[in-house]
C-alpha cells in the first residue's frame, strides 16, 4: 500500500499529481472530437507550432504561458482559414506550418546556451509544476470542458452532419475554429505535463481507447476522462520508483489502457456476434 | 432565443409563393462551366415539384442553393417571400446519405432531434416537447423500435426514412430532398410516398431531384427537366432521352 501512497507525501508530487489529472482530462474530453473528427494530425501540428512562442518568451523573460498561448491561438485561427480556401490541401498545409514553426523554434533554441529548459519544453517536467502554473492549467480545465457542456448540441451536430448544421444557419467553419482555438488551449496546458513531443498522445490515446468501449458519445467522454486520470497518476509513480522520465511513463500507461480497451472491445464484439 | 443564423425571417408574407427561382446561375470555384445556366422556377405553396436531369445537370446544386449552402453567381431566389436561408427552421434539406458521418457515435433518436435545433438556437437544451416530436416523427417513420441504435446500424431505407423523420421533426414547410428514392428497399419507398402525399394535405412544399421517372405525372404538381444546368421543357427532354 505505502508504494501507492507514500510518493504522494511529498508536496511536489501532490502537485504533480493535480497538474496530471487536470491536464489528462482536459485533453481526454477534448480528445473524443479530436478522435471522431480525425483531427489528430492537427493536435500533434498544434503542440509542435507552439514551441517558438515559448522560447521567445522565454527568451524575452515573458510568461511562458503568454508565449505558448498566442502561438496556439494564432496556428488555430491560422489552420482554420487555410482549411477553408482549397488551393493547398490541409494536411500538406498543416505540414509546412507545423515543421516550419517547430524548426524555427529549435532555431532560436540554438541561439542561446542553456539546454536545461529546452529539454523541459520538449519533454515536459510535470514534477517540477508551480502553483502558479496549477492555477493556469486549472483555468484552462475550467474553460474547455464548460465551454464542451455548453456547446454540446452544436459540436456534435457540427461533427456528424455539417451539412444540416449549415442549413439552420450553424456555420460549421465556426464551430471548428472554436475546436480549433479550444485544442490549443488545452495543448499549452499539456505541455507543461509532457513536453511538445507527446502531448498530442493525451489528445489522442484516452479518447481512442474510450471509443474502443462504447457507442455513447457523453460516455465515451467520461471513460476518456477517467483512462487520462488513471494514467497520470499511474505514470507519476512509475516515474516516482523507477527514476524515469514522467512524460513518457504517464503517455506509456495510456497506450497501456488503449490496448486493454482494444482487446476488450475485441472480445465484446466477438461475443455479440 | 440566440438563433443560429442571426438574419432575420418575415414570417407572414401572404400569398407568397414557397419558392421563387429568377434567372439563376451558379459556378463551384475553380470550374470554368455554369452549374446552372438561368433557371426560373415558380414553386407555389403546397405543391410538389420534381427536378429530374441525368447526374451534373444541377439538380443538387438548384436544391443547395435553394437550402442556403451555396451562392447565386446571378439571378434571385427568395424563399416565401424572403432571401435564402432567412428562414432557416421552415427549410429542411435532405442531402444524399453520403454528406453524413454514419459511423458518429450518435443514436437514430438524436440525429431525430437535431431537427429541432432550428428552433432552439444557441444554449436552449431540447425540452419535452422536442423530445415528444422526435418521438412522433420516429413512429411515423416505423423507426421506433430502431430509436436507440447508433445511426450506422441502420440499412440505406432506414438512414433515408431517419433523415425525413428529422425533416418532419423540424416541422418545416418547404422540403429539398435530393435523390430520396435512390436505392433503398420497397417498405420505405411505400413509407416516403405515403409521407410525401400527407405532406402536401397540410400544405407543405416539396421539391424533390429524381431519376424516377415512370410515374411522373400524376405525382407531381409540376416537372421541370434540368440538363446541362439549363431547365428543358417537358416535350423537348423525353423526345432527347427516347
Amino acid at each position: 500500500m505505502n508504494w501507492l501512497i507514500d510518493p504522494f507525501r511529498y508536496s511536489f508530487m501532490q502537485s504533480a499529481a493535480l497538474a496530471g489529472v487536470l491536464v489528462g482530462v482536459t485533453c481526454a474530453v477534448l480528445g473524443v472530437y479530436v478522435v471522431l473528427r480525425r483531427m489528430a494530425f492537427i493536435g500533434d501540428a498544434l503542440s509542435h507550432t507552439i514551441l517558438p512562442g515559448l522560447v521567445i518568451a522565454y527568451l524575452q523573460n515573458m510568461n511562458l504561458f503568454i508565449g505558448a498561448i498566442v502561438a496556439g491561438m494564432l496556428t488555430a485561427l491560422g489552420i482554420g482559414w487555410l482549411s477553408r480556401r482549397r488551393e493547398i490541401r490541409e494536411d500538406t498545409a498543416i505540414g509546412i506550418l507545423f515543421t516550419g514553426m517547430f524548426a524555427l523554434g529549435v532555431l532560436l533554441i540554438s541561439t542561446v546556451h542553456s539546454f536545461r529548459d529546452f529539454t523541459h519544453m520538449l519533454f515536459g517536467y510535470i514534477l517540477g509544476v508551480t502553483n502558479g502554473q496549477l492555477i493556469v492549467i486549472a483555468v484552462i480545465a475550467a474553460i474547455v470542458v464548460s465551454a464542451l457542456a455548453i456547446l454540446h448540441k452544436e459540436f456534435e451536430l457540427a461533427s456528424f452532419d455539417p451539412t444540416h448544421a449549415e442549413v439552420i444557419g450553424l456555420s460549421a467553419d465556426r464551430i471548428r475554429t472554436i475546436l480549433l482555438l479550444l485544442m490549443a488551449l488545452s495543448v499549452v496546458g499539456a505541455i507543461q505535463a509532457v513536453g511538445v513531443v507527446l502531448t498530442s498522445a493525451l489528445l489522442v490515446v484516452p479518447a481512442a481507447a474510450a471509443s474502443m468501449l462504447t457507442q455513447r458519445l457523453p460516455a465515451m467522454m467520461v471513460i476518456a476522462a477517467v483512462i487520462a486520470a488513471f494514467s497520470a497518476l499511474v505514470g507519476l509513480l512509475i516515474s516516482f520508483h523507477y527514476d524515469v522520465a514522467s512524460g513518457a511513463t504517464i503517455v506509456l500507461t495510456c497506450i497501456a489502457c488503449f490496448l486493454i480497451s482494444w482487446l476488450v472491445g475485441g472480445l465484446r464484439r466477438r461475443v455479440a456476434a | 432565443m440566440l438563433r443560429y443564423g442571426g438574419r432575420s425571417c418575415i414570417s407572414a408574407i401572404p400569398n407568397a409563393p414557397a419558392l421563387e427561382a429568377r434567372c439563376v446561375s451558379a459556378r463551384y470555384p475553380g470550374v470554368d462551366r455554369l452549374a446552372l445556366d438561368c433557371v426560373d422556377l415558380l414553386v407555389p405553396a403546397g405543391q410538389r415539384v420534381a427536378l429530374v436531369g441525368p447526374n451534373g445537370a444541377g439538380k443538387s446544386t438548384f436544391l443547395k442553393i435553394a437550402a442556403g449552402l451555396l451562392k447565386i453567381q446571378s439571378g434571385t431566389m427568395s424563399i416565401y417571400g424572403s432571401a435564402t436561408a432567412a428562414c432557416d427552421h421552415r427549410v429542411a434539406y435532405l442531402a444524399q446519405r453520403g454528406e453524413i458521418d454514419w459511423h458518429f457515435p450518435v443514436s437514430v433518436r438524436k440525429l431525430v432531434l437535431t431537427g429541432r435545433y432550428a428552433h432552439l438556437g444557441w444554449l436552449r437544451r431540447p425540452g419535452r416537447g422536442d423530445w415528444d416530436a422526435t418521438d412522433a416523427a420516429l413512429r411515423r417513420m416505423r423507426l421506433d423500435a430502431l430509436a436507440e441504435r447508433q445511426i450506422g446500424e441502420l440499412s440505406g431505407g432506414q438512414q433515408q426514412r431517419a433523415l425525413l423523420a428529422r425533416a418532419l421533426a423540424q416541422d418545416a414547410d418547404l422540403l429539398l430532398l435530393d435523390e430520396p428514392l435512390n436505392a433503398v428497399d420497397a417498405e420505405t419507398r411505400a413509407i416516403v410516398s405515403e409521407t410525401l402525399r400527407q405532406l402536401q394535405e397540410q400544405g407543405k412544399t416539396a421539391i424533390i431531384a429524381t431519376h424516377d421517372v415512370d410515374r411522373l405525372s400524376h405525382e407531381y404538381d409540376q416537372v421541370v427537366f434540368l440538363i446541362d444546368g439549363k431547365s428543358v421543357p417537358w416535350t423537348e427532354a423525353t423526345k432527347d432521352s427516347s
